[in-house]
């Protein structure tokens, strides 16, 4: 599907980018005159992914995420996080709600947050060269959307 | 450490604020696990109407907060929960787990 507008940003997987990434989501997302729910959905899910790069991609080192903004025709945002890290052997084990290996400073929800808060999500990793992890969003069409 | 501990008549109320993520978690965790130990209440309140942001390592938080009081048979409640804390917890399906008021 083609673009309307797109912004990618890479950042080091350190802590402290995960509210740099829901903050840069948040002002892309902002053309879409998004409600207040929305804006906090979309940003809960983009501190999920990036989390998840962040502690499971690179466990034992820094890395790169990306994250890639997309507005789609018909309101939609899409959102992709993707690193080069370690992958995830077991994609559908890593998405059962409680699943961590992350300890208990993890939850394991964070899949289950991800696809409650966002329309659809895709995940797709390779154990060894990293995971992308693709949202997408339709938001409520309302006077202020972008053209 | 954005929390806030008081303690009165055996319940202790611990304040959280500002934005819950991965990065401030941990030390969120060890600060309210020092409270606890140092305190041994018979109840905790965890009150969250300072939260600006809470993702799923906030979800973390309250359980841990929860597993360490139920080893001394102590109740955990958390209250003021703002509207996206809200949204996170009902989605994660932990209200069978956690106390809310």
């Amino acid at each position: 599907m083609k673009a309307i507008d797109q912004v990618s940003v890479t950042f080091t997987s350190r802590a402290a980018n995960e509210g740099f990434a829901r903050g840069v989501a948040a002002c892309f997302a902002a053309q879409l005159d998004p409600t207040l729910d929305e804006v906090a959905d979309i940003k809960t899910a983009v501190s999920e992914a990036v989390t998840n790069a962040i502690v499971h991609a690179y466990p034992d080192c820094l890395g790169q995420i990306s994250l890639r903004l997309r507005l789609l025709d018909g309101g939609v945002l899409e959102i992709q996080v993707k690193d080069t890290g370690v992958g995830i052997p077991d994609v559908d084990r890593a998405r059962t709600p409680l699943f961590t290996t992350g300890g208990e400073e993890r939850s394991g929800m964070g899949f289950t947050i991800m696809e409650s808060f966002m329309d659809g999500l895709k995940v797709r990793s390779t154990p060894g060269k990293g995971t992308a992890v693709t949202m997408r969003k339709r938001l409520s069409p309302r006077a202020g959307l972008a053209k | 450490m954005p929390i806030t501990v008081t303690s009165r008549d055996g319940v202790l109320t611990i304040a959280l604020s500002g934005e819950i993520d991965h990065q401030v978690a941990r030390d969120m965790m060890d600060a309210i696990t020092d409270a606890i130990a140092e305190r041994l209440p018979a109840r905790l309140v965890l009150d969250l109407s300072g939260v600006t942001f809470m993702d799923s390592s906030g979800i973390a938080v309250l359980l841990r907060a929860r597993r360490q009081m139920s080893h001394t048979g102590g109740t955990v409640t958390v209250t003021a929960i703002p509207a996206q804390a809200r949204r996170v917890l009902d989605a994660a399906g932990v209200g069978r787990l956690i106390s809310f008021d």
